[in-house]
């Protein structure tokens, strides 16, 4: 490592407090625990950022004979790979913030939706759940774990495209409302949380909201697994604090010839130099326009990339894993990946760009899910802010 | 929480039951939402996305025929956001369609087309995307062409396939840019579990799917100086056809479609209810004769329940879902094969005909009446008993083609010898429509008196219900069914492949005990069928089958047994129910079918 990198160590913590844990959940109230997690400010970590606290509220007081916990693993945003590591380094801290949760809202079922890529991941997973079986049943706690294997499409990390997957249909994301916390898997009230939500619960239970909250900034409270890449000497997996700008990110990470970050992912913002130091990493909140949420992809590039490729990239990878059910994403995918090709190739005038820009903004406000709706993300920051590579 | 929610759509208060989308609650206060994959008989997709509408304080649009609506919640269906959003829709569709609209079968009809002239779509649209997808046209079907070029993956036949009918034939495979409407393995939908019942048709709002069209051939035959064409009209076209001519909905049009097909040149124009008359009495006569074999002659090699065979998408269905109950379906050909089977001996028999010259040509509310008349086994005639099928749609372009003026028509009345009917015979167009003709036939018979209902009006096999049950009990027979004496009929009628299913799933595991079943494969029975004018809704099939109980009622003769045609026709030719010449040219055999 080239620099003296300042990482946290939350997440990644080698502690075994399951048992305790739990035992000290058992005593307190369903309600005192839920209010712990809305006040620590927590987050999702999958990247849409819903409060984890209010989604564990919701599905409690949902009626319901049976009720599901998943912990979504289909880790397949394009450059993001933390949920992998957190799932072969700290798996106990994510059974138990299933466990946690199911207690708390009243399942006796949960599933990991393992991405069909990570399946080298399932016999060690598979020992580990086991263990924590055997923890349970001496806790009395009813509470079983299964692992449920996706078969590779970006679409099923969806989470309504999540439960339709598991029920043997195809992954289409479903119309929302209802929400998975009324009408989930198999029609029934569930929590889904990304990998790195339930690991944080972890942290939140042992040591209080009050620490959590201590790190980050107003709206995004909590430190972020990142994963790293692309033109970086320090490439992997980090836990950083949220708020920090990317100016300060660029400095630690890039290689002293960072032309821009992609934050997100492809579904992400692309920030070019000059909008360094006025961004920050963080949920969209109050801060929007400048504050960039991730799921903990960032991918930075150097001025020996064509952005144009960058991007030509992105949409091959929309064109083909949009579900294909709804039009502005199935079909608007496909032409702004013609579009951009056109222009290139000097068969549309540039202006053919700004035609784009209004599809991809109708594309945001009209799609189905957060797949199609985050399509303009990638595409209008990259085209706007790098007009020139586009066209020559 | 109150039951009703409170909301103002373009500033305009409506008060709607909760659960209600905002779709329902614009039409309350008619203000029009364009739709594409909404259909009112389909669950709701929300995939098109040409019905987003603006909500105060919502970034995103929401879509109309999906979202619930929540009180005081402001819609606006006519901002700038959301007429540009839904420009933009168009537009993406009319991209990824074959866009060659003069050349197509639905040109006029389409509403992807009304769409793209509401919205403007000028030369300056997006890149076509058909060109570079090689599309191929699947027309193997003897009934139904599927053109992918021109679909717009709405779902609606997929949705139709599987919700309504229980079949699936049509299924999205693949995912992004190649996500497509397919069959099993992409195989044509003549070598799938497809019935041919184009309930897809009915609803595909573009020319996607559309029925395989014989209109050349019939105009052919009609221009020969040698052939000698014979066309029989099936109950269900009549009450129907005025629809696809401009005239409302549930307008009885009988008298001017017979003009019609005069004034196009038919050598004889007759009626399928003459033969739906003579089904009554074949299959009466086997239902009678199998409880005979089960009640009386304890024979257990004679199965009941008795199910109906006029249907020809549910023919193919239970041949493909359970083909164990084959020997249950009637060995009665349908209305329509009955006839060709006549036309060609009988019938040319009389008019001194060869019938090599003949041409059978039927019009039908129905795809499927296509595939039927192309099965192997209907050509007891010595020849193909029904040359060509048209269905109501295909009538009315016709009519259109030949520059007649439908509505100002006058009545006129069919041929003799094959064109007297009985109301029992009208209704068969109708769900429940065969159970009560074939009751009102079958207890004549064993009691000698008349169905015990005011009016001969069985009701309780009436109706839109999806699985109607009724129970007859047989009472004070005449002497030679003494051991029907005090018998509970038990009957079931269903419509729509799902209920079907269902049906035959209680029969199979031994929850239902019925003697007779009825079964129409589409909703609604044929007036429902896949061949009828476009649009379709439950509605619209409401009317048309208020039109149908209108004629029956209209009709001197009600019961088929009492039709002087068919007792003639007994008399002079077939000589007896279930006799040797029935057996010859009015019953039929089936085949077990792939269950994929």
């Amino acid at each position: 490592m080239k620099k003296n990198l300042q990482r946290l160590d939350l997440i990644f913590k080698n502690e075994h407090d399951t048992e305790a844990i739990l035992r000290k959940t058992l005593d307190r109230s369903h309600d005192e625990v839920i209010n712990d997690l809305i006040s620590s400010g927590l987050k999702g970590r999958g990247g849409a950022g819903f409060p984890t606290g209010l989604k564990w509220k919701l599905a409690a007081e949902a009626q319901a004979e049976q009720k599901y916990v998943i912990c979504n693993a289909d880790e397949g945003e394009p450059g993001t790979f933390k949920d992998r590591e957190i799932l072969s380094s700290v798996p106990h801290k994510v059974l138990t913030g299933m466990a946690v949760c199911a207690n708390i809202i009243g399942s006796t079922k949960g599933f990991i939706y393992l991405r069909s890529e990570y399946k080298f991941l399932k016999p060690q997973l598979l020992s580990v759940i086991d263990e924590f079986h055997k923890l349970l049943e001496v806790l009395n706690i009813n509470f079983k774990v299964d692992i449920f294997m996706g078969s590779g499409a970006y679409i099923c990390g969806e989470e309504s495209a999540l439960f339709e997957s598991m029920e043997g249909k195809r992954g289409e994301p479903r119309n929302k409302p209802p929400f998975p916390t009324d009408f989930g898997y198999m029609g029934e009230p569930t929590v889904i949380n990304n990998v790195e939500t339930l690991a944080h619960t972890y942290s939140i239970l042992k040591y209080g909201a009050d620490k959590f909250k201590d790190l980050g900034i107003q709206d995004s409270r909590g430190s972020k697994v990142f994963s790293v890449s692309g033109d970086t000497p320090n490439p992997g997996i980090y836990e950083l604090e949220f708020g920090m700008s990317l100016q300060k990110f660029v400095d630690d990470f890039g290689d002293g010839d960072s032309k821009a970050v992609q934050v997100g992912g492809a579904s992400g913002f692309c920030v070019p130099r000059k909008k360094f130091v006025k961004t920050v990493i963080g949920y969209q909140g109050k801060l929007r326009g400048t504050s960039l949420p991730t799921g903990g992809s960032m991918m930075i590039f150097n001025s020996s990339r064509s952005m144009y490729n960058v991007l030509h990239n992105y949409l091959d990878f929309f064109v083909e894993e949009s579900c294909g059910q709804c039009t502005p994403c199935r079909v608007g995918t496909q032409q702004l990946l013609l579009g951009i090709q056109a222009v290139k190739k000097g068969e549309q005038p540039s202006s053919y760009l700004d035609k784009l820009l209004v599809l991809a903004e109708a594309m945001r406000v009209t799609s189905k899910c957060g797949l199609g709706q985050s399509v303009a993300n990638s595409f209008s920051s990259i085209v706007e802010n790098f007009k020139e590579e586009m066209i020559y | 929480m109150s039951d009703k929610v409170n909301l103002k759509i373009d500033n305009i208060a409506v008060s709607i039951k909760n659960g209600s989308t905002i779709l329902e609650a614009a039409e309350k206060i008619n203000v029009r939402i364009p739709t594409l994959c909404y259909h009112e008989d389909l669950c709701v997709a929300g995939n098109c996305r040409i019905c987003v509408v603006e909500q105060t304080g919502s970034d995103r649009l929401l879509p109309a025929c999906a979202m619930p609506v929540s009180e005081g919640m402001e819609i606006h269906t006519n901002s700038m956001k959301v007429r540009n959003a839904r420009k933009q829709i168009v537009e993406l569709l009319v991209s990824e369609h074959r866009a060659d609209c003069t050349r197509c079968y639905k040109n006029g009809k389409c509403e992807l087309q009304e769409l793209s002239s509401e919205y403007i779509v000028g030369e300056n649209g997006f890149i076509d995307l058909v060109a570079h997808k090689g599309y191929t046209i699947d027309n193997f079907s003897p009934s139904i062409i599927k053109d992918d070029s021109k679909c717009i993956r709405c779902q609606r036949c997929v949705r139709t396939c599987d919700q309504l009918q229980s079949i699936s034939a049509l299924t999205v495979a693949h995912k992004g840019e190649s996500m497509k409407v397919s069959s099993f393995f992409d195989k044509p939908m003549f070598e799938v579990v497809c019935t041919n019942c184009g309930q897809c048709v009915n609803r595909c709002p573009t020319g996607a799917l559309t029925e395989k069209t014989y209109l050349d051939e019939v105009w052919t035959a009609l221009n020969s100086e040698t052939k000698h064409t014979v066309v029989q009209t099936a109950p269900a076209v009549r009450i129907a056809l005025g629809e696809a001519l401009g005239m409302p909905v549930g307008e009885i049009v009988t008298g001017k479609m017979v003009s019609a097909l005069r004034r196009l040149g038919f050598s004889s124009v007759l009626d399928t209810d003459f033969t739906a008359d003579l089904t009554i009495i074949e299959e009466g006569n086997e239902l009678l004769h199998r409880l005979k074999k089960v009640v009386k002659d304890k024979d257990t090699t004679v199965r009941l329940p008795l199910t109906t065979s006029c249907s020809p998408g549910w023919v193919k269905f239970i041949e493909h879902a359970f083909p164990e109950y084959l020997p249950n379906v009637s060995t009665a050909k349908s209305p329509q094969q009955m006839f060709g089977a006549l036309a060609k001996t009988f019938y040319a028999n009389k008019l001194k005909v060869d019938p090599e010259n003949m041409v059978s040509i039927s019009i039908m509310p129905c795809t499927a009446k296509k595939y039927e008349a192309d099965r192997p086994e209907m050509r007891s005639s010595g020849f193909k008993d029904v040359d060509y099928v048209l269905t109501t749609r295909e009538l009315a372009l016709m009519i259109k083609q030949a520059g007649i003026d439908f509505a100002s028509l006058p009545d006129d009345e069919y041929d003799s010898i094959m064109g007297e009917s009985s109301g029992a015979a009208v209704i068969f167009g109708a769900t429940g429509g065969v159970m009560e003709a074939a009751l009102r036939t079958a207890y004549e018979v064993v009691t000698g008196r008349e169905v015990p209902f005011e009016g001969l009006n069985i009701t309780p096999v009436r109706g839109m219900d999806y699985i109607r049950e009724a129970t007859i009990k047989i009472e004070n027979v005449l002497p030679e069914w003494d051991f029907l004496e005090g018998v509970e009929l038990k009957t079931c009628v269903a419509h729509g492949l799902s209920n079907a299913k269902k049906v035959m799933e209680a029969v199979r595991d031994g929850k239902a005990n019925y003697h007779f079943i009825e079964i129409m494969a589409c909703p609604g029975g044929c007036l429902g069928g896949g061949g009828q004018p476009i649009p379709t809704s439950p509605a619209i099939r409401k009317k048309r089958s208020e039109a149908i109980y209108h004629e029956d009622e209209l009709k001197p003769i009600r019961k088929s047994h009492e039709n002087p045609e068919v007792i003639h026709l007994y008399e002079e030719f077939l000589k007896e129910p279930l006799g040797e010449v029935s057996h010859k040219l009015l019953h039929t055999h089936y085949t077990e079918r792939n269950r994929y």
